[in-house]
């Protein structure tokens, strides 16, 4: 579903190449669970906005479902994520002028605009993604009526609304407290199953790492252990 | 993509800064109010002179001489009524009035109707009807202001001349007078019956003779102009049809509403500031949204047009906020016209302007918008994950097309709006030139205050100081929002000023203030006699001699006219009649620029005469001003001859001087030797200068008593009367101004408005770290303080800079700027910004911090 061959990310840091990924080789199956770890500065969200097509690697490639990012362009790759991907933020990454349930209708909403009507009864999708983080009650507040934890579902909700075949997550409790945290982990290990998705998690939590099929540890920019057994 | 889901997330986007963004929609419609109601008020007035079209001129055609009606004429106009055509004379006339009652007089314009004047329109009178007594006897219909100025009523009788009539009510409207004709002598209107009896007909008065016509067809008016043109013209007589008098109302009317309507779209410009500033605040709070809806698949087309929408609702909502605003002031631009208005104007709605304003509003919504949102297309998708991203500059043609855009439609405004091509795209430069000055000096503004920051001074200060050049500072939007403001203002006050200034009288003891003219010779040494025996002094006694110019250098003038092949001169200028003095001196308002003066006093009393030019030693010589030289194509050598009553004389210029018209002096086109027309028919002015009204008064009454031909007037009526109509213009220069003011005050609130999140979160933080309030309200001030004062000082040194070209280049008066008053105006523009800047960021200081991270959140 996921394939990385070579990635690497340079970027210009005050006049001078900063080299932030070296040579990442990396395969997720489909409906795989991987978990990418390692102390911070090693390059690991630099590598899920890679694989989520966010920003163009330096060298090699990404292909995402067989679809080779490179050659597209931005608006492409945004419809590529409109249409495959899902994203879960550490800072919940909320709009915070929309409702709860506005906001997890975003994604579908974008998809339809683009002229994709795959997607239906979205309202209710909406609704019942709600209901499964626990906020039916809270579908009309906004963010800032929403503690860090409901947001946190909220945006849950609002990854696994389009359908999507692939889940980046990055550092989903990052911003939470322990039982918080814990709660979010569940609904996401949850959704993920009952959803079937591929996912794959940012952290440096090992107690979230370990709900992952896989491990990929970096290190400096460097894969330094990688537990990937090209698991079909 | 498809629109309504755009549409719809553009519409919950705005939802948190509705508020915010409806402060700038008011900018907005401001500057289509001003538009809206100037042009709405042209086209009223376009078609109120349409339909009142002969009653401009109260027939269908004039016929108009400075002399009775020469033979040819008169013959043609006596055959045209023995045919059957309606013919009525109105002789017009300055002459000093006596009201015997309160013994007081004063100079007016008097007009001696026939039977039948107007043929269209009626002239109003209070009480209603009496203009239909007019030519019942010896009565007179007045403006009201005569019965202010002689201290009588209605009823009451008034002496012009040898003649006394009875005053039988007020004039309250004459159809195709604007308010104007009275400034310097209110109408007095006369049967045409007792002119004679008046005796005032004399050689010398200023009179205009004119005939009107009522023809069968109003076209029959443009057949009898093409026919008898020429013939009329030989004898120095106009003619205007009705058509043309309506031409040249809608023209004049037209260009001065069109010049009002430029001042409005400096309103309209500073709204758009205030869209751009909005937006460009509101977009910088919003890229962390963007970034997550990139994330989520939108496209960079998406988000864009999102936005876009935002401002396009903007413009829609403010252009027709505007339209209704417009509408209301449109209501009342008659009255604040009223004085430049030859007919009423009714009021009535004009779709066209409507609609242009409603368009217009919302195209400079978008086209200002449009700079700030490129910023949405430049987010990257990978500043959701990490803030410190930076965004790609987009390589879109749009970043060009943005600010070309706004440029070319700054400037297609004024040329649409601008009187013609030329002072349109003159207008569209000037306001590009102070745009730029304004934003360089922000610009220098924040670079020297990072540069010199006081970095010793009290920690307020400092911090004040530094607010100026901090990311998100106000200092670029409040300095061309406040000074485009002062700008306006101070250019229109400081011209005012500087044209009042050079009438003013001046009131040193040996300055006439008192006129008389039309002494005949016989009657001169009677009123010398008579300023003596009052104590009075003769400041100056000055022969006035009509003339007409027959030959230049042996061509006769008709000759002149018609020739086609060298560069035309004038017609005016050939066919006016010059009233011509001769004297040994120069005065104080004249240069001498080329050839030599007549006389020069070696010593005090004794004038020598230079000798005379070589090859005419028998021509008598003249002085001709600058200007006019340069239109007759003539200099020193050349040979004028002048025909004085039909007497010819030969002359050469010896000199050309330059001459300073703008004094309220007798000034001449055409000087003569002394000597050479000693026998010719003239009249004289004579000058003296009388302390007090009421001692003035007195002796203009035992004047017109003695000599009831000569008028007086008082200087310091002619100085009122300049200053009531400067007065008027400047007025409705204000008034439009106005919303260009307000609209910069609007975008001054809004830019507190939007930068008051960021403050209330600086202040908190300090508050939360120990500052007091007084600390934090210090701070503002300084802040508010300083940009008051550098927008004030910028406005009003730009609007000093440019009154000064204006005044010295287009008026070509001396410059003086009124320091005393740019000062005060710009303590108090400083002042004014910083009681809007603290009052608008009350919230700050005064309520504790949890309270207003509340707020914020909600």
């Amino acid at each position: 579903m996921i394939v990385a061959e070579g990635l690497g990310q340079t970027y210009m840091s005050l006049g001078r190449p900063l080299r932030v990924l070296t040579d990442i080789n990396l395969t997720v199956a489909a409906h795989g669970f991987v978990a990418v770890v390692g102390p911070s500065g090693s390059g690991k969200t630099t590598l899920l906005g890679l694989l989520a097509g966010l920003d163009r690697p330096s060298d090699g490639r990404v292909l995402l479902d067989g679809q080779d990012l490179n050659p597209l362009n931005e608006d492409q790759r945004a419809q590529i994520r409109a249409e495959k991907v899902g994203f879960v933020f550490q800072n919940f990454q909320l709009i915070p002028t929309l409702t709860a349930l506005e906001n997890v209708l975003v994604p579908v909403e974008l998809l339809r605009a683009t002229g994709n009507s795959v997607v239906s009864g979205t309202e209710d999708r909406g609704q019942d993604l709600l209901g499964r983080v626990g906020l039916g009650d809270r579908m009309h507040h906004y963010p800032a009526q929403l503690s860090g934890g409901e947001q946190q579902r909220v945006a849950l909700a609002r990854a696994f609304a389009n359908r999507p075949k692939i889940l980046f997550a990055d550092e989903p409790t990052g911003n939470l407290d322990a039982d918080t945290g814990h709660t979010v982990v569940e609904l996401l290990v949850q959704l993920n199953r009952e959803e079937r998705t591929t996912m794959v998690l940012v952290t440096h939590d090992t107690e979230l790492a370990s709900h992952a099929h896989d491990i990929v540890r970096l290190a400096g920019g460097r894969t330094v252990s990688d537990n990937t057994p090209s698991a079909v | 993509m498809k629109l309504p889901f755009v549409l719809a997330m553009g519409w919950r986007e705005s939802r948190a800064s509705r508020r915010r963004l409806g402060l700038y929609m008011g900018s907005i419609s401001l500057g289509v109010a001003a538009l809206v109601s100037i042009n709405s008020f042209r086209a009223n007035v376009a078609e109120a002179i349409r339909a009142e079209s002969r009653s401009l001129m109260g027939a269908d055609l004039e016929i108009r001489s400075t002399r009775p009606f020469p033979p040819l004429t008169d013959s043609l106009i006596d055959s045209l009524e023995a045919a059957g055509t309606p013919v009525s004379y109105v002789t017009n006339f300055a002459a000093m009035a006596l009201a015997p009652r309160s013994d007081l007089t004063r100079l007016v314009n008097v007009r001696a109707v026939s039977v039948g004047f107007p043929y269209y329109g009626t002239i109003e009178t209070d009480p209603v009807g009496q203009w239909g007594r007019l030519h019942t006897g010896r009565v007179a219909l007045v403006d009201p202001a005569v019965l202010i100025q002689l201290e009588v009523d209605v009823g009451d009788t008034l002496s012009i001349g040898n003649a006394t009539f009875a005053i039988d009510g007020v004039i309250s409207n004459v159809p195709g007078d604007i308010g104007f004709v009275t400034a310097i002598g209110g109408r007095v209107y006369i049967p045409a019956a007792y002119l004679n009896e008046t005796g005032l007909l004399g050689f010398g008065s200023t009179t205009t003779y004119r005939a009107f016509l009522k023809l069968e067809r109003t076209e029959s008016a443009q057949q009898f102009v093409e026919t008898y043109e020429d013939t009329l013209r030989s004898e120095r007589v106009r003619l205007e049809t009705a058509t043309e008098r309506e031409r040249d109302f809608t023209l004049s009317l037209d260009t001065m509403s069109r010049f009002l309507g430029l001042v409005g779209l400096v309103a309209l410009l500073l709204g758009g500031v205030g869209v751009a500033s909005a937006v460009h605040v509101f977009v910088r709070g919003k890229l962390q949204t963007v970034a997550i809806l990139r994330c989520l698949g939108a496209t960079q087309a998406t988000t864009f047009t999102m936005y876009l929408s935002q401002a396009a609702l903007l413009g829609v909502v403010g252009a027709a906020l505007g339209v209704a605003l417009g509408l209301v002031v449109q209501a009342n631009l008659p009255r604040v016209l009223r004085d430049f208005l030859p007919v009423g104007v009714p009021v009535f709605i004009e779709w066209p302007a409507v609609l242009a304003g409603l368009a217009i509003g919302v195209w400079v919504s978008l086209i200002f918008a449009l700079l700030p949102l490129l910023e949405v297309r430049n987010v990257s998708p990978l500043q959701a994950l990490r803030r410190e991203v930076e965004g790609t500059r987009s390589k879109g043609v749009l970043r060009f097309a943005a600010p070309a855009g706004i440029v070319l439609t700054m400037l297609a405004l004024s040329l649409w709006q601008g009187p013609n091509a030329l002072l349109g795209a003159a207008f569209a430069a000037a306001l590009g030139v102070t745009t730029l000055f304004l934003w360089l000096s922000a610009w220098l503004v924040i670079r020297l205050a990072r540069r010199f920051l006081p970095r010793r001074a009290r920690y307020v200060l400092r911090q004040g100081i530094a607010n100026l050049f901090r990311p998100h500072n106000q200092t670029v939007a409040v300095t061309l929002a406040v000074g485009f403001g002062v700008f306006l203002i101070s250019v229109v006050y400081v011209v005012q000023r500087n044209v009042l200034r050079q009438i003013a009288m001046d009131d040193t003891p040996d300055r006439p203030n008192l006129v008389m003219f039309d002494i005949q010779r016989d009657q001169h040494d009677s009123v010398e006699a008579m300023i003596v025996s009052a104590g009075l002094p003769v400041l100056g006694s000055t022969p006035i001699v009509p003339a007409r110019i027959s030959h230049v250098n042996d061509r006769r003038v008709a000759e002149l006219l018609t020739d086609s092949v060298r560069p035309r001169i004038p017609r005016w200028v050939l066919q006016r009649e010059y009233r011509n003095t001769y004297r040994d001196t120069l005065v104080e308002s004249e240069e001498l620029v080329a050839g030599e003066w007549w006389v020069e006093r070696r010593d005090a009393a004794e004038p020598v005469t230079r000798p005379l030019a070589a090859g005419s030693p028998s021509l008598p010589r003249i002085s001709v001003e600058r200007d006019l030289a340069d239109n007759l194509r003539v200099g020193v050598g050349d040979r004028i001859t002048w025909s004085f009553q039909g007497i010819e004389i030969e002359t050469e210029i010896a000199s050309l001087r330059s001459v300073d018209w703008a004094r309220l002096d007798l000034n001449f086109f055409v000087i003569f030797e002394p000597g050479s027309l000693d026998d010719a028919p003239q009249t004289f002015v004579i000058v003296t200068r009388v302390a007090g009204a009421r001692a003035s008064a007195e002796f203009q009454r035992d004047l017109v008593k003695a000599h009831p031909n000569v008028a007086a007037i008082d200087l310091a009526v002619v100085q009122e009367s300049i200053d009531s109509i400067l007065s008027s213009v400047a007025f409705a220069v204000r008034f439009m101004a106005l919303f260009s003011i307000v609209s910069g005050v609007i975008v001054l609130l809004g830019t507190i408005a939007t930068s008051r999140f960021q403050r209330v979160r600086e202040s908190v933080l300090l508050k939360t770290l120990g500052a007091r309030k007084r600390q934090i309200r210090d701070i503002l001030l300084t802040e508010y303080t300083a940009l008051g004062l550098l927008a004030g000082l910028i406005g009003v040194g730009l609007g000093a800079a440019a009154s000064w070209l204006f005044v010295r280049f287009a008026l070509q008066l001396d410059f003086q700027p009124p320091a005393l008053a740019l000062l005060a105006m710009w303590i108090g523009t400083a002042a004014m910004t910083a009681t809007i800047g603290f009052s608008g960021s009350r919230d700050v200081f005064r309520k504790p911090p949890l309270m207003v991270i509340r707020e914020m959140e909600d």
